[in-house]
């Protein structure tokens, strides 16, 4: 299965794909913390069914509105809180769905790579703009957890990349026909998806915008502001999860139904995983998470990219 | 069209350029300077270096967060509440900078400049990873040595730190 | 076309290396400088010598060295910081005499 690439006003059905699935993850979680509460939570929210919940807050935000704090930083915070959206749409767009690729860029990986670094400036202007404390105290555990987990993150990128014996995500998922990633690169894929969860501050990796710091980044942002950093951090989870499903899982693979129904049912699966996630583990004070990501994940990450060249060099 | 867009991305990288040192707010310069590395990595695409254009954004925009941060800690500017030009021998440095740009660009524009012969390679992505690992790999080795020497000097230097390690009497309290 | 982009950048930075009395500043301006260095190198890759990968290695060299001179920049700032409170460059002069 080939992929090739697609025009450019193909970025719209992307894009609309892309908030469908995040639209589901948002509802899962929903669910979940519905179940969570359970019924002797009060008010009008115990009485909607859990997958109703994104759609309010929806409604909410969209009629909420927009905080100015003293001084702020009117461009760099609008930039902070549209940033995450918009960067899940450039990581969307070197995904292949079936056998397109919005933008089939020949060094896809690495594009994807740098893209997700974009995310430590924006998160941090998220957290610069409102000139407020806990904002400020959000932006920077987000980049002392970024320190953690970009360099094996890298590193997990780097493995499938060496399998593929190209940097074209196409290439990556061609190279699956016989046999997924996963099976031979489990510690990439586990870094990898850890690493999805890392950058949409989400579940274990949510200090910057944890209830201890007054929801962190998030503290400030009301309306619409909010509404697109909220709707950001789940966009970012499905575009994590798509790009896993390229690099581990086999991209569109599959028998009995076409190729892009495979690629949407393995997203979804790899998002639920992922969901679940919030409801499963503890918050992590970003200090731990330094610990975790230099002396265990990033060892146990090179030697994988070391067993996965040996592998390459011996196949020929 | 190409020409458009490397006119577009010199104008953005130089006026972001000098924007770094006209404007107020600390974090505007820092994300100054990270637009006009954007701009430098988008030109380094027109020249069909997709690699390296891509991992200049990457590197760039990482080390402008970074840089943020220190700006912050060391600037005491809170955002551009006083302004931020503080500047000693404005003039000298004016003309030494003006000077050493018209005889660069006088360079550049004068000098017969050889053409090239040989064919430009297909994929220069895997022309210099195989420049890296076969003739050129004592380079790598080299910069991976000064990278470690770096990041145990830096951490040496910055983690405040003596020999007796257990008093923790600063430099700066007997200096007073 | 390329080399007056780096030969601006380079002089801009130049300009900002001179004159600014804050470090980090100047670390911003030698940034700058830099940039203008791999514009230029960049652009001798593709004009003159495709051929060879010097031109490309040269530029993921100036890449790292800009890493190395941001990472020992702040760690001296930040001993400087510690040692005589002031990150003005006009106040470390202790060298001149």
């Amino acid at each position: 299965m080939t992929v090739t690439g697609a025009p450019v006003w193909a970025v719209v059905p992307a894009v609309a794909a892309l908030l469908a699935v995040a639209f589901v993850g948002a509802a899962f979680d929903g669910v979940l913390r519905a179940r969570a509460s359970g019924p002797a939570a009060s008010g009008v929210s115990s009485l909607l069914p859990g997958w109703r919940r994104p759609l309010v807050e929806f409604r909410r935000l969209l009629r909420q509105r927009n905080r100015e704090t003293a001084a702020d930083d009117r461009l760099l915070w609008r930039v902070g809180t549209a940033g995450p959206l918009v960067i899940a749409a450039l990581m969307i767009a070197v995904v292949p769905f079936g056998g397109v690729t919005v933008a089939d860029v020949p060094v896809g990986i690495v594009w994807f790579n740098a893209v997700d670094i974009m995310l430590w400036a924006v998160v941090w202007l998220a957290g610069w703009g409102p000139n407020s404390v806990y904002p400020l105290i959000g932006g920077y555990r987000f980049l002392a957890q970024a320190l953690s987990y970009e360099l094996p993150l890298m590193f997990a990128l780097t493995a499938p990349a060496v399998g593929a014996r190209s940097l074209r995500v196409g290439d990556a998922v061609e190279a699956q026909q016989g046999l997924w990633f996963v099976v031979w690169m489990p510690v990439a894929f586990l870094v990898f998806t850890g690493s999805v969860a890392a950058f949409s501050m989400w579940g274990p990796f949510a200090s910057p915008v944890g209830e201890d710091a007054a929801g962190g980044v998030l503290a400030d942002a009301a309306g619409v502001d909010r509404l697109l950093s909220s709707a950001g951090r789940y966009a970012l989870l499905a575009a994590g999860s798509a790009m896993a499903v390229a690099l581990f899982l086999g991209g569109g693979g599959g028998p009995w139904l076409p190729s892009w129904a495979w690629t949407l049912i393995k997203t979804l699966a790899v998002l639920s995983g992922l969901v679940l996630l919030r409801h499963r583990l503890p918050v992590l004070h970003p200090e731990r998470l330094v610990t975790l990501g230099w002396l265990v994940a990033l060892p146990a990450v090179l030697l994988q990219v070391l067993v996965v060249a040996v592998v390459v060099v011996l196949k020929g | 069209m190409q020409l458009a867009v490397f006119a577009m991305c010199a104008v953005v990288a130089v006026a972001s350029g000098v924007a770094v040192f006209r404007v107020d707010s600390m974090a505007r310069a820092t994300y100054a300077l990270a637009l006009s590395f954007v701009a430098v990595g988008v030109a380094m695409l027109l020249l069909g270096l997709a690699y390296l254009g891509v991992v200049t954004i990457l590197m760039m925009v990482m080390e402008m967060a970074i840089m943020a941060v220190f700006m912050i800690m060391f600037m005491m500017n809170p955002a551009g509440l006083m302004p931020m030009s503080m500047l000693h021998n404005k003039r000298g440095a004016q003309a030494i900078s003006l000077g050493v740009f018209l005889v660069l660009a006088a360079g550049a524009l004068l000098v017969p400049w050889p053409q090239h012969r040989a064919p430009r390679p297909a994929d220069p992505t895997r022309a210099v990873g195989e420049a890296i690992m076969e003739s050129k790999m004592l380079v790598m080795v080299g910069v991976g040595a000064v990278l470690f020497a770096t990041i145990v000097a830096a951490l040496v230097l910055a983690a405040g730190r003596s020999r007796y390690d257990g008093n923790v009497t600063r430099p700066s309290s007997e200096a007073r | 076309m390329f080399l007056v982009l780096a030969a601006a950048l380079f002089a801009v930075g130049l300009f900002g290396a001179l004159s600014q009395q804050s470090v980090v500043m100047v670390m911003m301006g030698l940034e700058l400088m830099l940039n203008g260095v791999i514009v230029a190198g960049a652009a001798f890759w593709y004009f003159v010598a495709p051929a060879r990968a010097d031109g490309q290695l040269l530029v993921l060299v100036v890449i790292t060295a800009m890493t190395v001179e941001m990472a020992m920049g702040f760690a001296v700032v930040t001993l400087l910081f510690r040692a005589r409170d002031a990150d003005m460059t006009d106040m470390a002069a202790e060298l001149k005499e």
